[in-house]
């Protein structure tokens, strides 16, 4: 492992802090530290937890001085700004919930990571109320990708892709609805877990689109989303949307590799030759696991624009008051946004939430025929800040809502994803691939995302900053 | 049917739902309410038989 502990990985930090090699009190002060040292060039992190994170480290050390050995131990990680952290106003990436009273209690799974000794830094950078692909914020400042501070990190979990990137923490929670997890996994060049729909508890954190949103991982390895997976699943009453499924344990089965699946690239919507760097990043994926079969998941552009009329309807419907009472306190890049979604006529949102129905059955069948799906996560690498549209079949749109089009049909679909990052030769920036699986299945998309990472075909370096 | 108008629908809907939009944000409003009517209709050309349900469930007693 590294010489510097923070650039290791959980996996590697947690047993460091178990053998007392070192202590977890000591990985949290060095912590507090470095996210001093860098991160004004990065600006990933809205609160940082000093002192929470000392108490906690202080007890995680306490309790493997007792015998216990953490999954987890010692440690840093840090959570998207709109997951509550007790004592802490949730900010959701907004001016207006900052008005909003300290947070009563940790998001479940906050708690999660805490019983499993991971040490708590603070909370993240996003995009406003999470309507983001940029990981720009009109409020908090925009995100910079630590790879190249001149470019976005991507949205909406932005802060989350960067404050791994930069090695400021190991693991960071985000939240994906259309592919706030896979895009800045993409951008950051770092590994992201987007769980299959209703997998994780939700409760205790600031919601977008309940039909559509998912919490999940990032993380500098495959064997630390695992780990951090498995201790975030779990029932939870307070969740209403929780499925009734039970766990899967990934990490054990990450060994196994990609033995015996049935992989296929994802043609058709995702083979767009317009992206030419993000089609070499899924051949780079698909030769390293000597993959050449194909497969079309059907009617994805239509799974995309389901998912945006769902979308911009349920947000704007949440956010009605504030957009009645006070628009002009939105950021400028959402407000509109917001704005045009409260006047969606119903029948268009039912026929979009129907639509899904059929393309549940339309994917379920897909996955007959094969275990995990590869396609590109975004179109291309990182954006410079100023640039503002992409190309899309040869028209120039905004980018800020399109950067999820290879994304957004994937979650539509409530599949698993493991985001994986590819450093193509001759590319500064990283890319990521999504390795999709059928739902339930984390453990197969994290299995071919360690035979990947175990090759050397993917990997999620640390930036040198400065 | 006639062609989607987003500067009719945003002059109608939005006293509708109560929302001030001043002028200086009615361009960005109308491309976005514009830009979703194109995703509506993408959805909407799908021929779908009467029996499909919405996704959304509803559990009793969860």
């Amino acid at each position: 492992m590294s010489l510097d502990p923070l650039n290791g990985t959980a996996t590697e930090i947690a047993a460091r802090v178990n053998r007392r090699e070192i202590s977890a009190r000591d990985i949290a002060r060095l912590t507090v530290e470095r996210i001093g040292a860098i991160d004004e060039a990065v600006n990933s992190f809205t609160d940082v937890t000093a002192a929470r994170a000392i108490a906690e480290a202080e007890i995680v050390d306490s309790r493997v001085a007792s015998g216990e050995t953490l999954p987890l131990a010692g440690v840093p990680y840090a959570v998207k700004n709109l997951f509550d952290l007790e004592g802490v106003v949730t900010r959701a990436g907004s001016r207006i919930n900052r008005e909003n009273p300290p947070a009563a209690h940790d998001g479940v799974l906050v708690t999660r990571l805490r019983e499993a000794g991971a040490v708590c830094l603070g909370a993240l950078n996003m995009g406003e109320y999470a309507y983001d692909f940029t990981g720009q914020n009109a409020h908090d400042g925009n995100c910079n990708n630590p790879h190249d501070l001149s470019r976005i990190t991507g949205g909406s979990s932005s802060g989350s892709g960067a404050a791994l990137a930069a090695g400021l923490v190991a693991v960071t929670l985000g939240s994906d609805t259309n592919g706030s997890i896979r895009v800045p996994s993409s951008f950051c060049g770092t590994f992201g877990l987007k769980p299959t729909y209703g997998r994780l508890s939700r409760a205790r954190t600031f919601p977008f689109t309940a039909s559509l949103d998912h919490l999940g991982p990032l993380a500098r390895s495959v064997e630390d989303l695992a780990t951090v997976f498995d201790v975030l699943q779990g029932d939870d009453p307070l969740d209403p949307h929780l499925a009734r499924r039970p766990p899967v344990m990934t990490a054990p089965e990450l060994a196994r590799g990609a033995e015996g699946l049935r992989i296929a690239v994802a043609g058709g919507y995702f083979r767009d030759p317009g992206f030419p760097i993000a089609q070499a990043a899924v051949d780079h994926v698909a030769k390293a696991l000597g993959v050449a079969a194909q497969v079309e998941i059907p009617e994805s552009a239509r799974a995309r624009a389901a998912a945006y009329v769902i979308t911009n309807a349920e947000s704007s419907a949440l956010h009605l008051p504030r957009l009645q009472a006070r628009a002009a306190d939105y950021d400028p890049d959402t407000r509109d946004r917001f704005l045009a979604g409260a006047m969606v006529p119903a029948a268009w949102y039912v026929a979009a939430q129907r639509f899904r129905s059929w393309y549940r059955a339309a994917v379920d069948r897909v996955f007959e025929d094969v275990d995990v799906i590869l396609a590109p996560a975004t179109p291309f690498p990182a954006l410079k800040a100023t640039e503002k549209t992409m190309m899309v079949g040869g028209q120039e749109v905004p980018a800020r809502p399109n950067i999820g089009i290879f994304t957004q049909p994937i979650s539509f679909a409530g599949l698993p994803v493991a985001s994986v990052p590819v450093w193509l030769e001759g590319e500064r920036m990283p890319i990521g691939v999504q390795v999709i699986a059928a739902p339930w299945r984390e453990d197969l998309a994290l299995r071919v995302a360690a035979a990947l990472q175990a090759v050397g075909a993917v990997k999620a370096p640390v930036a040198l900053i400065g | 049917m006639t062609e989607f108008d987003p500067k009719a629908h945003v002059t109608h809907m939005a006293p509708v739902m109560g929302l001030t939009i001043p002028p200086e944000w009615r361009d960005g409003v109308e491309a976005n309410v514009a830009a979703t009517a194109r995703m509506a209709a993408l959805v909407l050309a799908f021929p779908l038989p009467d029996e499909v349900e919405p996704a959304a469930v509803y559990e009793a007693g969860r």
